[in-house]
């Protein structure tokens, strides 16, 4: 597999593996997500989902196997038959263009809605402050908060955290946006809002891999449905054929629990 | 079911008891009366020490209060506690973020440079500074190694005088205190923080000055307040030891003049009781202002709260508009 070959996907696994200390979390994960698909992961905790998710982020080195996003290697720069680590500097960059949004909103406790969509695009790209501020206003009124420019995070609800958070990652411009597990933390009647704006962010094309326990939402807005369990992708498929149908014995005893 | 129980018995009692106020006698505190007049008595008594006392001679102190001599010691005692708290700061700072660095020799020197300003006493490092000729000797040199060609050269005071002295003394010992203060507040940071600044292309630097170090202020502002508060009573110790004019410096130079020595310790413990409070007043306003976006609303600065006490002692109305939760201060920034 050569790098070429990588540049028709927007993330390509190939036997990706990652052990912490003796634990081996991942244990060989092979994907391939094509620009503007929406990929879902399901699957019971500790069996590598979000783990794999931080791999494509860098946040989490890989040690086996080999990562594209976009075509360029994850974490590292091949020449000839060798694999250079990549400097600080040049990861922080390939991050920058990879949205990320976490199960715990993260947002910046000490800055307003505003300010916190606004930091990335200011501190990380240079763009000016009026031109970031007329951006991250638009953004905030796109996911429904338009009302809560000035409100620090203390004073909103989790959905309307997790709502600025997204709009936080898309101030980027972000390629590719990564979920991991965007409503875990939330009260039910708050689900709804966070899953509506990814929804939108779906249609409008954005490539997307979720992890979620939401199977109505990997049924309506998934293009593919991946089941991961100890490590391995144990079966993968279109939405609503996999949920209706479940090949692998575990899939069925998960999606009985979850659905 | 018997009758005599307070418990209500029928819906309609309920309805009856909705809105009225409950008028009972209060227990009896005998307990704090005798308190209350113990602790007034002392009082009382010491006050009548402290007035009929002829060695604590209240002229000479009133009329010393704003000499010229001791306004002058004030001004120097503030300046070096502001210079000291500067360097011990910066160098806090700088030494917290060292020690979690991954690098070991880097972490280790920032754990060295702790462990011996932490273990030993300011008053000897001060001493040190003191006799900074004893060790250079009268003059200094600097000059290309081994081959004797002098590039510059002065005597020691005039490159170490004595506020410089003085201000390394105090600043180089409360750089290994401020490390730990720093160093806890960078710590109370989530990890989650660093990994969404990550997540956005932030770089470790970057991360630490934006997004880690404004809310470890939180954490850190309150102890180093303790500490300013520390190095102000702390610069006492350099007229002692090293001949810069502080207060405590002044005070000692006149007594040792006039042996007038109760009044004129007591002139100076005025002044350093006066700065402490104004320190601690400031302190408020800091800590309000680090608290944006870590609560809901923010506590009421101390004149917001003497016109809360007074507006409800005065009339009830004012004491409710005056405790209204307040907005967050986006003003402030």
């Amino acid at each position: 597999m050569s790098s070429a070959e990588a540049t028709n996907f927007m993330v390509k696994a190939e036997a990706v593996g990652k052990s912490f200390g003796r634990l081996q979390v991942l244990k060989g994960v092979d994907l391939e997500v094509r620009p503007r698909e929406v990929v879902v992961i399901i699957g019971p905790s500790g069996g590598g989902k979000s783990t794999f998710l931080r791999c494509i982020n860098h946040l989490e080195k890989i040690d086996a196997g080999r990562l594209w996003v976009d075509g360029e290697l994850v974490g590292y720069r091949q020449r000839g038959n060798k694999l250079y680590e990549l400097q600080e500097r040049e990861v922080a960059r390939k991050r920058s263009e990879i949205g990320m949004v976490s199960q715990h909103f993260n947002l910046f406790p000490h800055m307003t809605a505003l300010e916190n969509v606004m930091v990335g695009p200011v501190q990380v790209k240079g763009e000016s402050k009026p031109a970031a501020r007329d951006r991250g206003t638009a953004l905030l009124q796109r996911v429904g908060l338009g009302d809560k420019l000035g409100a620090y995070p203390a004073q909103l609800s989790g959905g309307q955290q997790q709502r600025v958070a997204i709009a936080r990652a898309l101030a980027m411009e972000p390629k590719l946006m990564l979920f991991d597990e965007p409503t875990s933390a939330l009260d039910p009647e708050l689900v709804g809002d966070v899953l509506g704006v990814m929804r939108q962010l779906a249609e409008s094309g954005m490539t997307m891999i979720v992890v979620t326990h939401e199977i109505g939402f990997a049924r309506e807005v998934g293009d593919a449905l991946l089941f991961m369990a100890d490590g391995v992708i144990l079966e993968s498929g279109e939405p609503r054929q996999m949920v209706a149908n479940p090949q692998h014995e575990r899939t069925r005893q998960f999606l009985s629990k979850v659905l | 079911m018997t009758t005599d129980s307070g418990a209500p018995r029928s819906g309609e009692q309920q309805e009856s008891l909705a809105g009225t106020q409950i008028k009972a006698i209060p227990a009896r505190h005998p307990g704090r009366w005798v308190a209350t007049i113990f602790v007034l008595y002392l009082v009382v008594a010491l006050i009548h020490a402290a007035a009929t006392n002829p060695n604590l001679d209240w002229g000479e102190v009133t009329r010393n209060l704003f000499d010229g001599f001791v306004l002058k010691g004030v001004l120097n005692t503030l300046w070096l506690t502001f210079l000291s708290m500067v360097v011990g700061v910066v160098l806090g700072t700088i030494l917290a973020v060292m020690r979690l660095s991954p690098v070991p020799i880097v972490s280790g020197a920032a754990w060295a440079y702790i462990w011996f300003f932490r273990g030993t006493p300011v008053f000897v490092q001060l001493l040190f500074w003191g006799s900074i000729a004893a060790l250079t000797g009268p003059h200094v040199a600097v000059q290309i190694p081994l081959s004797g060609v002098v590039l510059f050269q002065t005597t020691t005071t005039n490159l170490v005088p004595p506020l410089v002295a003085a201000v390394l003394g105090l600043g180089l010992n409360e750089g290994a205190y401020m490390a730990e203060i720093v160093r806890a507040g960078i710590l109370s940071v989530g990890e989650g923080q660093s990994e969404a600044a990550a997540s956005l292309g932030m770089t470790r630097l970057k991360t630490m000055r934006l997004i880690i170090l404004p809310q470890a202020m939180r954490v850190i502002v309150p102890p180093t307040g303790n500490e300013t508060i520390g190095m102000l009573k702390t610069t006492s110790l350099v007229g002692a030891t090293i001949a810069y004019p502080e207060l405590t410096y002044v005070v000692t130079q006149v007594y040792a003049v006039n042996f007038l020595i109760i009044p004129w310790l007591l002139i100076a413990s005025i002044w350093y009781l006066a700065m402490t409070s104004v320190l601690t007043f400031g302190q408020y306003y800091i800590e309000r202002y680090y608290a944006r976006g870590a609560a809901r609303t923010l506590p009421p600065t101390p004149l917001q709260r003497l016109r809360a006490l007074f507006g409800r002692t005065l009339t009830t109305i004012h004491a409710r508009e005056a405790t209204q939760p307040l907005g967050p201060i986006s003003k402030a920034r």
